[in-house]
C-alpha cells in the first residue's frame, strides 16, 4: 500500500515537473570560434546546455551501434551495443576558475569512468593550473575523444591500446597557449599517479598498457609513489593544421614496498605524434596519430610481453555531399577510411634472430551522414589482420557496423 | 537515394556474413574437434578450448614463478608444433636410473622467471636436450590404440632382419595416472606413449604435468612447486585440467590435403624406401567412453615406439627406460602445416634443428641409417615427389 501510495506520489510530482519544463530556459552555450581550437582545447569544445543564468552547465553524448564481425568464417552474429553514455558537467566557479567534469558508463554499466573532473584556475594565458582527475595529454586522441567527432564506430587501435585512452589520473599541472597571427603554439604538462606491472602482467599477454586501468586503486594511491610526467607541445598555423608531440612515462613497478627492495625501477616510456588538416581545395580531413612504446621489461621475463611497440592511424574523410536529407537541411554525408597499423612486439627472437609477430593490420572504408553538426550516423566496413607472436598466417576479422554518435 | 540506401541497408544485414573472411578448408586446420561429439561432449571441448587457448597466466592466478610459458596456446600455436621460442630443456638423465639433478631443478628447465625471481640454469656437467613442443592433434585417437597393437610392431631383437626394431619405453606410473584395460606391464611399469622419449603414458600425465613445469601452475595431480618444491594448494581445478583433456582427446585428427599425381607418386615412394617401417600409415583405436574415438581406423604414420637414431640425434640425455640415442617415432600427420604454427618456418626433429623436411630425413641414422641412404639415391624429382607427399598428410 505504502509503495502504491509513492508511486503514485512520484508520478505526480514527475508530471508536474515535466509540465514545468521550458525550453526556452536552456540555451546552448556559445562556443567562441574566432580563435584557433587545438586537441587540448576539446574538453572545453562541446556543446553544453545552461539553464538560465545558473553558472552551472551541462551536457554528454551517447554512442550504440549494431554491428555483424567474423573471424576466419565464424561469426558473432548480430550485436547490438551501447558502448558509451558519457555526462559533462562545468561551472564558472569565477571568471577564471573553472570546473568541468565528464563520467562515462561504457557497454552499459560494464565501466563506470570518471574520465575527467578538474578545477581550472586561470593566472595567464601561458600560464594555467589544472587539478583533480585530469587526462593525460599523450597523442590527439586522448584529449580529443568524444565519440560525436569521429566517423568511425571503432576507436583507434593504436590510440586505445598501445595507448590507454581513454587515460585519465589524479594530478596537477600547467598548460597555456599563446596566439601570434595565423598561428597557436601551446603547452601541457603534468604530473599524475600512474601505471602498475599489470602492464607486463596481464590477460592479452604481451605489453598492454590499457592493463592499468583494471587499476581502480589509482585515484587513491600511486602504486610505487612515483609521478608519472606527461607533456605535450601543439603548433597549429590557420592555414597548415595542427601538429602535437608529446611524451609519457613513469616507473611502472613496485620497487619497494615497507622499505624492502623488491626489484630494479622499471620504467615504461610513450611518444605520440599527431597530425591533422583539412585541405581547403577539396575539404578533406586528414587526422593522425603514431605512438612508440618502450617498455624496460626484465630480461628473464620472455619475450611475450615486449620492450618496444609502435603504431598509428590515419583518417581521411572526404566530405562529398551538403544537402537537405529527410528535412535536415544542412547534412553532410562524407566518405571515410581509416587506415590502422600496429606492432605489439617490435624485435628479433633471442632464439632464432627471426622477426616476433604480433602485429594488427585495418582498414576501416565508410560513410558518414551527419544531419546535424553535433550527430553523426555511421556506417563502416571493418576488415583487420592480427598475427600472433611467432607471425603465423594471420587471422582474418571482417563486418560491417551501423551506428550512431550524439551529442545532447 | 532514399530507395538506393534503404536497399543497400537491406543487402547488408541479409548478406553479412558474405562479406566476412571465409573458414579456411579442414585440411588447412589442425584445430578443432573431431566430428560426432554429443552436444554435452562439444560444451566439455569448449571449455577446454578456452582454458587451453585464451587462459594467460600471470602472477595474479599463480604463474611461475619460474615458467617456460605462460599458457598453454604458447607452446602449441593453433594445437600444431611449438617454435624455439618456447622450445622446452630437459636435463640430467643419462640412463633408465632416473634424473640424477631433481634436487636441481631437473628435470626439466625453467628458463624465466617472474621480476624478481632469477630462472634456472642448467647444472654444470649435467646432459640435455631440446624439445619442440609438438602438435596436439589427434593425440586422443593414439590415446586409446591399445597397448597389444603397439607391440605388434616391436621387434626389439630385429627377428625380421630388417634393420629397425622398435622397443616400448617402460615407464613408472604416477600415482594419479590410472591404467589402461589390458594394460601390458614389464617389471612392474607400464608402456608409456606420449612425448618425444615416450615416457608420458596418458593425458592426464601430459596435462598436469605440463602446467606444473612448463607453467609453473600446482594442481591436485601435481601440487610441488617447481621454484620452492613445496607442495602448494591447486592453482588450476581439476574441472580445468579435466576439460583441458577432454580437449586434447577431442582433437581431430589432421585432415590430408587432396591428392595429385606427384602425392600419390610421393606415397609409393614413402613406402618403397622403407619410411613406413618405422612411420607407420594406419593404427585402430581401441573402445573409449568418447564414441566419436572409439574403434576407429587412423593415419597418424608412427608405430609409437622408440628407436635408435644414431649418434649425431644423442644428446645424453633420456627418460624412462629409453637410452640416450632413442627417440620415439614421431606421427608425421600434419606435418606440412608445421609452418603455419612455426612462424612461416620449420622448425622439425626434436629440438627443431632440421630447417625442411630434407635437413630432417637425412638426419635420420642408427636404424634408419639404410632408409636414409635409400632417400639420398633419389632422383631430385622423387625427393620432391616424397616431400609433397608427407606435406599432404
Amino acid at each position: 500500500m505504502k509503495i502504491s501510495l509513492l508511486i503514485v506520489v512520484s508520478l505526480v510530482i514527475c508530471s508536474t515537473a515535466i509540465a514545468q519544463v521550458d525550453s526556452t530556459l536552456f540555451k546552448r552555450t556559445q562556443k567562441d570560434t574566432s580563435k584557433l581550437l587545438l586537441n587540448m582545447d576539446a574538453v572545453y569544445n562541446r556543446p553544453f546546455l545552461s539553464v538560465s543564468k545558473l553558472p552551472v552547465a551541462v551536457g554528454g553524448y551517447v554512442e550504440a551501434n549494431w554491428q555483424h564481425l567474423g573471424t576466419d568464417g565464424v561469426s558473432e552474429g548480430h550485436q547490438f551495443q551501447m558502448r558509451r553514455l558519457t555526462l559533462f558537467i562545468a561551472s564558472s566557479i569565477s571568471r577564471r576558475i573553472k570546473f568541468l567534469s565528464e563520467i562515462e558508463f561504457e557497454d552499459g554499466t560494464k565501466e563506470i569512468n570518471i574520465e575527467f573532473a578538474s578545477i581550472d584556475f586561470e593566472f595567464h594565458p601561458l600560464l594555467n593550473f589544472r587539478g583533480g582527475i585530469v587526462m593525460n595529454p599523450i597523442g590527439a586522441f586522448n584529449q580529443n575523444h568524444d565519440g560525436p567527432k569521429w566517423e568511425f564506430i571503432d576507436r583507434p587501435i593504436s590510440a586505445t591500446q598501445l595507448l590507454p585512452a581513454t587515460w585519465s589520473n589524479v594530478g596537477f599541472g600547467l598548460y597555456g597557449k599563446l596566439y601570434k597571427d595565423n598561428w597557436v603554439y601551446a603547452y601541457e604538462t603534468y604530473l599524475t599517479n600512474g601505471f602498475d606491472d599489470q602492464i607486463i602482467s596481464n590477460s592479452e599477454n604481451k605489453t598492454f598498457l590499457p592493463a592499468s586501468k583494471l587499476n581502480k586503486d589509482r585515484f587513491e594511491e600511486s602504486f610505487n609513489g612515483v609521478p608519472l610526467i606527461t607533456a605535450k607541445v601543439a603548433i597549429r598555423n590557420k592555414k597548415i593544421g595542427e601538429l602535437g608531440v608529446s611524451y609519457m612515462g613513469g616507473v611502472y613497478n613496485k620497487f619497494q614496498e615497507d622499505g624492502l627492495v623488491l626489484d630494479e625501477k622499471r620504467r615504461h616510456h610513450s611518444w605520440a605524434l599527431d597530425f591533422n588538416t583539412v585541405l581547403s581545395a577539396t575539404k578533406t580531413y586528414f587526422n593522425t596519430e603514431w605512438v612508440f612504446n618502450k617498455a624496460d621489461v626484465p630480461s628473464t621475463y620472455g619475450q611475450q610481453y615486449g620492450d618496444k611497440q609502435m603504431g598509428g592511424f590515419l583518417d581521411v574523410v572526404q566530405p562529398i555531399a551538403w544537402k537537405n536529407i529527410l528535412g535536415f537541411s544542412r547534412s553532410v554525408i562524407s566518405a571515410v577510411c581509416r587506415l590502422e597499423y600496429v606492432d605489439w612486439n617490435v624485435g628479433e627472437f633471442d632464439e632464432t634472430g627471426g622477426n616476433i609477430g604480433e602485429y594488427t593490420v585495418a582498414v576501416v572504408p565508410g560513410f558518414s551522414w551527419r544531419p546535424t553538426s553535433q550527430t553523426v550516423i555511421r556506417l563502416n566496413y571493418r576488415y583487420n589482420w592480427q598475427t600472433d607472436l611467432l607471425g603465423n598466417p594471420a587471422s582474418k576479422t571482417a563486418g560491417f557496423q551501423f551506428g550512431f554518435s550524439s551529442y545532447f | 537515394m532514399n530507395r538506393k540506401t534503404i536497399f543497400a541497408g537491406l543487402i547488408i544485414l541479409v548478406a553479412c556474413e558474405e562479406f566476412q573472411p571465409k573458414a579456411p578448408q579442414a585440411f588447412e586446420l589442425l584445430d578443432g574437434p573431431v566430428s560426432g561429439l554429443t552436444e554435452a561432449e562439444n560444451l566439455q571441448f569448449l571449455r577446454g578450448d578456452v582454458a587451453f587457448n585464451d587462459e594467460v597466466f600471470t602472477t595474479a592466478n599463480g604463474l611461475g614463478p619460474l615458467f617456460v610459458a605462460t599458457s598453454c596456446g604458447s607452446c602449441h600455436p593453433g594445437d600444431g608444433k611449438g617454435h624455439p621460442f618456447t622450445t622446452l630443456t630437459r636435463f640430467g638423465q643419462i640412463d633408465e636410473n632416473g634424473n640424477q639433478y631433481l634436487n636441481l631443478g631437473g628435470p626439466q628447465l625453467q628458463h624465466r622467471a617472474v621480476p624478481g625471481f632469477t630462472p634456472e640454469g642448467i647444472p654444470p656437467n649435467a646432459t640435455f636436450s631440446r624439445f619442440t613442443p609438438p602438435a596436439n592433434t589427434g593425440l586422443g585417437f593414439i590415446d586409446v590404440v591399445s597397448d597389444t597393437e603397439i607391440l605388434t610392431w616391436a621387434d626389439p631383437d630385429d627377428i625380421d632382419g630388417d634393420g629397425i626394431s622398435g622397443v616400448p619405453n617402460w615407464i613408472n606410473l604416477k600415482e594419479y595416472v590410472k591404467e589402461r584395460p589390458n594394460s601390458v606391464t614389464q617389471n612392474g611399469r607400464y608402456m608409456g606413449r606420449f612425448g618425444k622419449k615416450a615416457a608420458t603414458y596418458d593425458l592426464l600425465q601430459q596435462t598436469a604435468t605440463a602446467y606444473n613445469q612448463d607453467i609453473g601452475i600446482t594442481s591436485s595431480f601435481e601440487p610441488v612447486d617447481t621454484y620452492s618444491g613445496i607442495a602448494f594448494d591447486p592453482e588450476v581445478s581439476n574441472q580445468t585440467i579435466a576439460d583441458v583433456v577432454f580437449y586434447l582427446k577431442t582433437l581431430k585428427a589432421p585432415v590430408p590435403r587432396p591428392e595429385n599425381t606427384s602425392i600419390l607418386e610421393g606415397r609409393v615412394l614413402f613406402s618403397v624406401i622403407g619410411c613406413n617401417k618405422c612411420h607407420r600409415p594406419e593404427m585402430k583405436t581401441g573402445n573409449s567412453p568418447i564414441a566419436a574415438i572409439a574403434n576407429k581406423v587412423f593415419y597418424p604414420y608412427s608405430d609409437l615406439l622408440l628407436h635408435d637414431m644414431g649418434t649425431a640425434l644423442d644428446d645424453g640425455y633420456t627418460e624412462g627406460s629409453a637410452k640416450t640415442y632413442e627417440w620415439r617415432t614421431p606421427p608425421l600427420w600434419g606435418l606440412g602445416l608445421s609452418k603455419n604454427s612455426q612462424g612461416g618456418q620449420y622448425f622439425l626433429m626434436h629440438d627443431g634443428k632440421a630447417r625442411s623436411i630434407d635437413e630432417a630425413i637425412l638426419l635420420h641414422g642408427g636404424e634408419a641409417n639404410q632408409i636414409r641412404n635409400n632417400y639420398q639415391v633419389l632422383t631430385a624429382d622423387e625427393k620432391t615427389k616424397l616431400i609433397q607427399f608427407l606435406e599432404s598428410l
